[in-house]
């Protein structure tokens, strides 16, 4: 083990920051990390194992007990269980003889669920060590418990089930527009870096990631930063279930999704910029070095990039390792510094004091893919489409109960009816507006419209029609948020927990009226106390369905005041076990009032 | 920088460098805090501390005062919450004040005491943690870790040590001990040592020292927290204090001239881009 770690080491330049990439290649070696290797890193790197211990507890993909040699992880969207993946899951189990969640006893494969993985608009979907699987059927997994048990190598299986498809079902002013590499950065040098960032301006760019914060005023702000060096990162965490459009972006436009990156390094003086691509993307992580390496051989990363004296810049890809936290700019940056995704405490913000403490700029896939045309065809060719506030267009990741699941380019102020349309939706009984952070819209809002002043969202769009039951989407994105949780601070960490344990008991038609008054008590608690962006969104979907849907929930309630938590009788069953008799008289009936 | 901010109406002076707590807390004004500690890095995890300053909500260890910010601590809503909150440490845990050493010592349960907390509301989570009494001096009880992060900024940035770690994700964080074996006894720490000494709980107790000081006879047995917590006398909003009442409307004017409140952080930062988990 001792050269294997020498050389994972060695790989990562003994950089601690790269620690994340260390621990993937041993679990990778191991299918967990050994405490050997975690004394032996921590001692090389200067760190204390603890550091190491929180990472490998932290992110879903890492773990401190062996793994099997197959390890598959099916995605738990909402959309995935729509298209019938409990039932999959289930016949995966039994076909492999493993319990979901944990490791066959020759240690040849485990199983387990995870969070959404971004093929949602080809799902069921899962992960076979990190690799992608789409479209799962009843005959595919029987292909694949035949593999697993013949111990076949990944490259033997039939490429077909890691295919991933890109539909874009409709392109609009970004996708249609032409693109020559290296036109951005031309474009940028021959107008100057202030004309440029001052069209970058005009335009009212706003970040694609959902906050929508003024691209042009983030890059200044970083741009006037005295302290060096400035840092470009790619937010490349597509974590929100229900998004896959900066997959779609990486996977046909990386090329300009890593220009972007390069024009906004010129203008804000940078030399180094970083990809942060989540696990689940592994299967494009070769295919984007590709990209880099031929960006450098044609001057366009690099060393005096196009001939620009002392303009260097490149790019170096990281991999997360599974956690939707590392989507939040500060949580990013900590993870990309080898820690645990925690948000940082704000001010100051990552522009004035962000990756290894220097001005950062963070920004999304979709953003720099934006900058590159805006930097080509100038702001107002932007700014002309669009609403007032939201200028140019979405890329919209549709999927759920559609005829056309995919990606759609529409200009902001698009109505919801309108989408629903080109999708292909009927009987629609709500959608989910930017994923489970976002807002359920009832089908009697769909003129609502796609835009920062109404609707803002990252890109996920999920269509829910008449047959689903409200109930079992907003547990799935209570649960989700509750396994998601940094658990830094008390409000999301309990209340999370909370949260989900007081929806179930409800949903299982154990709740009287003070447990709804008591739900939604919960949801301020944690919605107006948490730290960041996932404690505040974690109590939407609860809330924004009991304001469309109140008369659901009554349903769901006792007709009493009282009702206890749990079942008496049952708790009794021990006790009856011990003393060995189980006569009526050893029961007890629930209490009734 | 220093001037004056005003909380719950009383006029609060601050020096240069302080956060909102610490002004509040050395002009005598209790805003209640677990995680934090006077001389050690904000963290701000508890939330113990949520305040409204300028209407926005923040917590009040972590945020530097400026001149002519308007805080408001006590009103109901925030201190319904802060209550919950409390109680929400309570369920995670183990917490059995009646037979724990630390009773009478403790800020967890001097808080509750202040805040008025008299059930834990919640059910419980009964967390299954496991006790390490490996070390001759030091007992880790991990049934009442809150994850305040104190033992571990006391480690790294007092004692120069390192001993503790917080790992885990969500609701399964656990305190960790930096040791080949995990135990505390095979660490680095010494009873010596700030960390050992630094838990608002009992969590990290130094043994042999439980009923030196008798129950009765102990530090929040004769007050309450918001007067040990405090430099200077404690003030209840509304009552005379030494320090003039402040116009929050008038405050906020002279702080526009001098560049508006916030102004500290907000000449050199745009508005929080606060980029949400949206990608
Ligand atoms: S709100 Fe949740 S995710 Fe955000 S810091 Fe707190 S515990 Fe972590
Ligand atoms: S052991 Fe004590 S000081 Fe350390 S994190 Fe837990 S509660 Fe805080
Ligand atoms: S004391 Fe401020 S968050 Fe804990």
């Amino acid at each position: 083990m001792n050269s294997f770690i020498r050389s994972v080491l060695a790989e990562a330049d003994y950089k601690p920051e790269r620690l994340l990439q260390m621990l993937r290649a041993v679990q990778a070696q191991y299918l967990h990390i050994p405490n050997a290797a975690i004394e032996q890193l921590a001692a090389a790197l200067h760190i204390p194992r603890t550091q190491i211990i929180a990472v490998a507890e932290f992110y879903s993909f890492l773990h401190l007990t062996p793994q099997g040699r197959y390890d598959i992880h099916i995605s738990d969207s909402i959309t995935d269980r729509m298209l019938g993946k409990e039932k999959l899951l289930n016949y995966l189990a039994e076909k492999l003889r493993v319990n979901v969640g944990e490791v066959r006893a020759d240690g040849l494969v485990s199983l387990n669920n995870t969070s959404c993985t971004g093929m949602c608009d080809q799902g069921p979907a899962g992960l076979v060590n990190g690799y992608a699987l789409t479209r799962l059927d009843p005959a595919r997994i029987d292909v694949i418990a035949k593999l697993i048990e013949q111990q076949a190598p990944l490259s033997d299986w039939p490429p077909e089930f890691f295919a991933v498809e890109e539909p874009v079902r409709k392109p609009g002013l970004l996708l249609n527009q032409p693109f020559e590499n290296g036109a951005a950065i031309r474009a940028t040098f021959a107008r100057g870096l202030t004309e440029t960032l001052a069209e970058v301006d005009s335009s009212n760019l706003r970040g694609r990631g959902g906050a929508g914060f003024k691209t042009a005023l983030k890059w200044r702000t970083c741009a006037q930063q005295t302290a060096t060096p400035h840092y470009v990162i790619c937010n490349a965490d597509e974590g929100e279930p229900g998004t896959f459009k900066d997959r779609m972006l990486l996977d046909l436009y990386a090329d300009q999704v890593f220009e972007g990156m390069t024009l906004c390094a010129a203008i804000i003086g940078s030399d180094q910029g970083l990809l942060y691509l989540r696990a689940e993307y592994l299967f494009l992580y070769e295919q984007l070095q590709r990209v880099l390496k031929r960006r450098r051989d044609s001057g366009l990363l690099g060393r005096n990039i196009l001939g620009h004296d002392g303009f260097d810049f490149d790019i170096e890809i990281r991999m997360g390792a599974g956690a939707y936290i590392c989507g939040e700019a500060s949580a990013q940056i900590e993870s990309l510094e080898g820690k645990p995704g925690i948000p940082r405490v704000k001010p100051p913000n990552s522009v004035i004091c962000g990756y290894q403490r220097k001005p950062t700029v963070v920004d999304n896939v979709e953003t720099f893919f934006a900058a590159t045309h805006i930097a080509v065809q100038g702001g107002s060719w932007f700014a002309e489409v669009g609403t007032a506030q939201s200028t140019g267009s979405k890329l919209l990741s549709i999927s759920g109960d559609c005829a056309r699941p995919g990606i759609y380019e529409y200009p902001f102020g698009t109505s919801i009816e309108e989408i629903l349309q080109d999708c292909g939706a009927d009987d629609v009984m709500g959608v989910q507006v930017g994923g489970p952070s976002g807002t359920f819209i009832s089908n009697r809002e769909l003129q609502r419209r796609i835009a920062f002043e109404d609707l803002s969202t990252a890109g996920s769009f999920m269509v829910f029609n008449n047959s689903r039951n409200i109930f079992d989407i907003v547990q799935n994105f209570t649960d989700f948020f509750a396994h998601e949780s940094c658990g830094f601070c008390t409000p999301c960490r309990v209340g999370t927990t909370l949260l989900k344990n007081q929806l179930r008991k409800i949903v299982e038609g154990n709740g009287a009226a003070v447990d709804l008054e008591e739900l939604n008590e919960i949801c301020l608690v944690v919605k107006n106390n948490s730290h960041c962006g996932l404690g505040d969104s974690a109590a939407n979907p609860i809330l924004s369905t009991l304001a469309s849907y109140p008369e659901l929930y009554l349903k769901q309630l006792k007709q009493s005041s009282f009702t206890p938590g749990f079942d008496l009788d049952a708790t009794l069953a021990v006790a009856r076990r011990m003393a060995q008799r189980d006569d009526d008289a050893a029961h007890l009936s629930q209490v009734e009032n | 920088m220093s001037g004056t901010l005003c909380i719950d109406g009383i006029a609060v002076p601050f020096s240069d460098g302080q956060t909102i707590i610490e002004a509040a807390r050395t002009a005598g004004v209790y805003i209640p805090y677990l995680c934090h500690r006077p001389g050690y890095a904000p963290y701000g995890s508890c939330k113990l501390c949520t305040v409204k300053v300028n209407g926005r909500t923040n917590t009040a260890c972590t945020l530097p005062a400026a001149d002519g910010q308007t805080v408001i601590s006590n009103s109901p809503d925030l201190q319904h919450d802060r209550q919950r909150i409390t109680q929400m440490l309570f369920v995670e845990g183990n917490h059995f004040c009646p037979s724990c050493e630390k009773s009478g010592n403790c800020q967890l349960q001097a808080v509750a005491y202040h805040q008025n907390m008299l059930d834990n509301h919640y059910p419980h989570f009964y967390a299954q943690r496991e006790m390490d009494a490996s070390h001759p001096d030091i007992l880790i009880d991990h049934d009442r870790c809150i994850f305040c992060n104190l033992c571990v900024r006391a480690s790294k940035e007092k004692d120069g040590k390192d001993v503790f770690g917080i790992a885990g994700r969500g609701i399964h964080k656990r305190l960790v001990i930096n040791s080949p074996s995990g135990k505390l006894k095979d660490s680095e720490i010494s009873v010596d040592d700030e960390a050992a000494h630094v838990c608002p709980t009992g969590a990290i107790l130094v043994k042999r020292s439980a009923y030196l000081a008798p129950i009765g006879e102990r530090i929040y047995d004769g007050h309450p927290i918001s007067e040990v917590a405090c430099e200077k006398a404690v003030i209840k909003a509304g009552e005379a204090s030494g320090y003039p009442s402040c116009d929050p409307t008038k405050l906020a004017e002279s702080a526009q001239q001098n560049g508006g409140p916030d102004s500290h952080y907000a000449a050199t930062m745009p508005p929080a881009p606060d980029i949400k988990h949206g990608r």
